[in-house]
C-alpha cells in the first residue's frame, strides 16, 4: 500500500468545485498507476449519486469508489486546497484536505482506513497538513 | 443491541465511523454488535441504532425503524459519544 507518498500529494490544488477536487485527487492515483481513469469517473459518480457524505470532518473529504471499479494497488492521495471548496455539506464545508482513497478489497480498505484515522484523529496534524508548503511536513506526519 | 454505521458505498467512510463508534462504546461500557454497510442495504435491516451523516440520514428518512444518530465529525469521539448516549438512553 502507498500512503501519501511524495508522488501522491499535491499541496497546491487549484480546484474550483467539488468535481474538480475529486478529479485532482483521483488523477494523482491514476498518474502513479494505482487506479484506472474509470475509477476516477466512479468517484465523481458516487458523489453525484450519494452526495457529500464522505466529507467526514470539518475541512476533510475522503472521496472513493469500490475496489471493483478499477483499483490496481491500494493507495491514498492528497490534494490540499488552501482556499477551500464547498462540497455541499451542511456542517463541514469548506473542504481543504481531499484524500483520494483506493483499496483493492474490503480488507485493504480496513488497513488504509486505519492509517487515515490514526493520522487525522490528531487535530494538530490536520492544521499542519492544510498549512504545509513543503512535502517534508507530510512525510514526517506519515512516518509518525 | 445492534448498531449500523452507514455510508454511501458501505466501504470507506462507514468503516471509519464504525471504528470510532466501537471505541466510544467500549469507553461507555456498552456491549453492542456494530457493522458497517451502505445506505440502501441499511434500509431493510432490523437494527436498534443507525449512525450516519446528516445527508444520508435524510435519505434514510422514515424507511427504517431504527433510531438514527447523526455525526458530523467522524474524528470527534466526544460528539459521537453524546449522540450515541442520547439514542441509547432515550
Amino acid at each position: 500500500m502507498s500512503f501519501l507518498n511524495k508522488e501522491l500529494v499535491n499541496l497546491h490544488g487549484t480546484a474550483k468545485n467539488a468535481d474538480e477536487a475529486i478529479v485532482q485527487a483521483g488523477e494523482l492515483l491514476v498518474n502513479a498507476g494505482y487506479v484506472s481513469e474509470q475509477y476516477v469517473e466512479k468517484m465523481v459518480e458516487s458523489y453525484h449519486e450519494n452526495g457529500a457524505y464522505f466529507v467526514i470532518a470539518p475541512q476533510i473529504a475522503i472521496p472513493h469508489a469500490r475496489p471493483t471499479d478499477g483499483v490496481e494497488n491500494s493507495a491514498v492521495s492528497l490534494v490540499v486546497l488552501k482556499d477551500g471548496v464547498n462540497f455541499g455539506h451542511a456542517a463541514n464545508d469548506p473542504v481543504r484536505l481531499v484524500f483520494g482513497l483506493a483499496a483493492t478489497s474490503s480488507e485493504a480498505h480496513l488497513k488504509v482506513i486505519q492509517k487515515i484515522v490514526s493520522l487525522l484523529s490528531n487535530s494538530e496534524n490536520i492544521e499542519k497538513m492544510i498549512h504545509s508548503e513543503d512535502y517534508q511536513v507530510i512525510g514526517e506526519l506519515v512516518e509518525g | 443491541m445492534k448498531i449500523l454505521a452507514v455510508c454511501g458505498l458501505g466501504q470507506g467512510t462507514s468503516l471509519i465511523l464504525r471504528m470510532n463508534v466501537e471505541t466510544v462504546l467500549r469507553d461507555m461500557g456498552v456491549d453492542a454488535d456494530v457493522e458497517h454497510i451502505d445506505v440502501s442495504a441499511a434500509r431493510s435491516m432490523n437494527v436498534d441504532i443507525i449512525v450516519t451523516s446528516q445527508e444520508l440520514a435524510e435519505t434514510l428518512g422514515t424507511d427504517t425503524g431504527a433510531k438514527v444518530v447523526i455525526v458530523n465529525n467522524y474524528f470527534d469521539n466526544a460528539e459521537i459519544k453524546n449522540a450515541l448516549s442520547a439514542a441509547i438512553n432515550s
